[in-house]
């Protein structure tokens, strides 16, 4: 009995500490999941106009939802996430300005 | 109250420095995959000879591959929700399910440039050849790595040989898992899903 209490109280901080419990994972899993069938119907369903902004804005939900979730960066230190977002925009910024100067943006 | 401070990790600024060192890479590692994912959109459209993307791309088949690698990435997580309780047995065998997701995916990344090659694209058929077998052949390098860390770090645990904390070591490769599985994210996307 007390071995359980304790049991339970520990999974209960970690799971404070961390946010997340593993139902919460799950769930999480299961968006993404869903996600993913609603990016690849866009090969299949004519989405007009909306299908590039479409596969752009889930493929970020998606990216943030893993990064933030399951890589715990929503619960951590904010200097991780510093390093990490420091390193991810500094790419995007170079690559952008790369492709821009062979007009990839204009086609 | 931050999770490295519960932690206690010895350090002047509490912070854990493999943790941070870990960030630092995977920042860095935005770098390069920024410049193999944009070479690749520069280079997608040009095809002097061989097939095009939309004739060999097999998007059912790359999707479930892209479904088992998200997946494995709620196995690593549980992985390392069980090396926070302490829970060994359920540490091992989650790491162990993860290993063999990636193994799939990378199984299934072999079968495909198999095909890809077979269809007459080879690396250097054309620049779309070229770039798309550098993009997805270093992506898949970065799983395999994975794989032998999550597997080395299977019998590591098995002979109780663990420098430092057991949580901290699982976690660590998990961000680089995870890591991995973010680029995916973004290849499948930009590689398979929008047509040039």
């Amino acid at each position: 009995m007390t071995t359980d209490t304790t049991h339970a109280a520990t999974s209960a901080e970690h799971a404070e500490n961390h946010g997340m419990s593993n139902a919460g994972y799950i769930r999480i899993a299961l968006i993404l999941a869903a996600i993913t069938a609603l990016e690849v119907s866009t090969v299949y369903i004519d989405f007009g106009p909306f299908f590039l902004p479409a596969l752009l804005i889930m493929m970020a939900v998606k990216f943030v939802m893993v990064v933030s979730y399951f890589m715990h960066l929503k619960f951590d230190n904010k200097i991780f996430s510093l390093m990490f977002y420091a390193g991810l925009i500094l790419a995007v910024g170079v690559y952008a300005a790369f492709l821009a100067t062979f007009k990839f943006f204009i086609q | 109250m931050t999770d490295t401070a519960v932690h206690g990790h010895d350090s002047s600024t509490g912070i854990s420095n493999i943790k941070l060192g870990m960030w630092t890479f995977l920042g860095s590692e935005c770098l390069l995959f920024g410049g193999l994912i944009s070479t690749y959109m520069l280079y997608r459209g040009r095809v002097t000879g061989g097939p095009r993307p939309a004739q060999i791309f097999d998007i059912p088949f790359t999707s479930v591959s892209s479904f088992v690698l998200l997946m494995s990435s709620l196995t690593m997580v549980l992985a390392v929700s069980a090396a926070h309780k302490n829970e060994h047995r359920k540490t091992n065998l989650w790491l162990t399910v993860t290993a063999l997701l990636g193994a799939t995916f990378v199984g299934g990344q072999v079968y495909e440039f198999t095909a890809f090659y077979n269809e007459g694209l080879g690396f250097s058929t054309s620049l779309f050849g070229s770039s798309f077998y550098t993009l997805t052949g270093f992506h898949g390098v970065h799983v395999t790595v994975g794989i032998i860390m999550l597997m080395s770090l299977v019998g590591i645990f098995k002979r109780s040989a663990v420098p430092g904390k057991k949580a901290e070591v699982v976690e660590m490769i998990g961000l680089y898992w995870h890591f991995v599985d973010i680029v995916w994210i973004i290849i499948f996307t930009l590689v398979y899903l929008i047509p040039v």
